[in-house]
């Protein structure tokens, strides 16, 4: 097993990935996303006839999300091939580099295979790029967020998810330290404790983002933030399975050659 | 049981692979890796390299539902 072959076999992962994810989208995503944008053109139809947005007319980034809008693109593009294009493309490149961490971690945590660490590393991804900055800063449906503070609420969001990364990388570098001279579980434990530790200054740090109406449906926002989890969730699951089987029958197809190698030394 | 050879099971351990093999594929996947999150996750929204909106239009239920910050 080589980098090659890790970053292949993560590639097809991540794109398998990316078309589940694009198809549970349509089922758990898509209906609060049409929810939400009903809720915003019922709030903008009594205001006034010309169309606008949540964001106050600001005619920079003013859109509103229903079909009349500009720039041609349609409710049912953005909602099937733009909806692909966005999972496939994030699928295969999350795939790619959870591939070349997995060829990092294989045979670098003690005596686990190749495959174990490469479920450790999708796992960890998973609660790393994913669970911790939907815990912080959810995920919002259309028509929840002002458009001036757009710029703001992305800073804050990649730099929670930097700093997870960063978390996770700093856990693994004590982890590693720990395990050279005690038990697997004590050098767990406390890569774990780095982690919950560091992210969890930043989580009580970071400013909030409090930006949805009191007036948008709660049903509707929770109904998306667990979509928008389910998704990624199908995404990451397909990825890691996918994964660990693929390096499953290359670690196979390595420890087969290695016997018969042996076996012909042998003779 | 994944092997068809159940007297034979050689224990064969895990070989790391040298970081340097590795830093070059993943300085490669890290930075495609940015371009596209920026093109999914905030063209057109928080910043805009092109003028119009159509690529924010066109990944938006994508931008929305993979947790990105959108309006």
């Amino acid at each position: 097993m080589n980098a090659r072959s890790f970053l292949i076999n993560g590639l097809i992962a991540g794109l398998l990935g990316g078309l589940i994810a694009f198809v549970v989208a349509i089922g758990v995503g898509e209906p609060a996303i049409d929810d939400a944008i009903a809720v915003e053109e019922a709030a903008a139809a009594p205001a006034d006839t010309e169309a606008h947005s949540h964001d106050e007319g600001e005619e920079s980034t003013a859109h509103s999300h229903g079909d009349e809008e500009e720039g041609g693109i349609t409710r049912g593009q953005q909602a099937g091939p733009g909806l692909a294009t966005a999972t496939i493309l994030v699928g295969a490149i999350l795939g790619g580099l959870v591939g070349i961490a997995s060829a990092f971690a294989a045979g670098r945590f003690g005596r686990l295979s190749p495959v174990a660490t490469t479920a450790l590393v999708t796992a960890v991804g998973f609660v790393a790029v994913v669970l911790a900055p939907w815990l912080k800063y959810p995920p919002n449906p259309p028509a929840t967020g002002s458009g001036d503070t757009i710029g703001e609420r992305t800073a804050l969001y990649f730099g929670f998810l930097a700093i997870s990364i960063l978390a996770v990388i700093a856990a693994i570098i004590v982890a590693r330290q720990v395990l050279a001279g005690r038990s697997a579980w004590l050098a767990t434990a406390v890569g774990g404790a780095v982690y919950l530790a560091v992210v969890g200054i930043a989580f009580a740090v970071m400013a909030p983002i409090d930006e949805v109406p009191n007036s948008f449906p709660a049903n509707t926002l929770f109904e998306f933030r667990v979509g928008s989890l389910i998704t990624q969730g199908a995404l990451w699951l397909v990825l890691g399975v996918a994964l660990t089987g693929l390096v499953n029958r290359a670690w196979n197809r390595d420890v087969a050659d290695t016997a018969r190698r042996e076996a012909a030394a042998a003779l | 049981m994944s092997q068809l050879n159940p007297t034979a099971v050689p224990q064969v351990a895990p070989v790391a692979i040298p970081v340097r093999d590795l830093a070059p594929w993943a300085l490669f996947a890290a930075l495609l890796a940015v371009v596209v999150t920026y093109f999914v996750g905030a063209e057109q929204g928080a910043f805009s390299l092109f003028a119009g909106s159509d690529v924010h239009e066109w990944v938006h239920d994508g931008r929305h539902l993979l947790g990105f910050p959108c309006h």
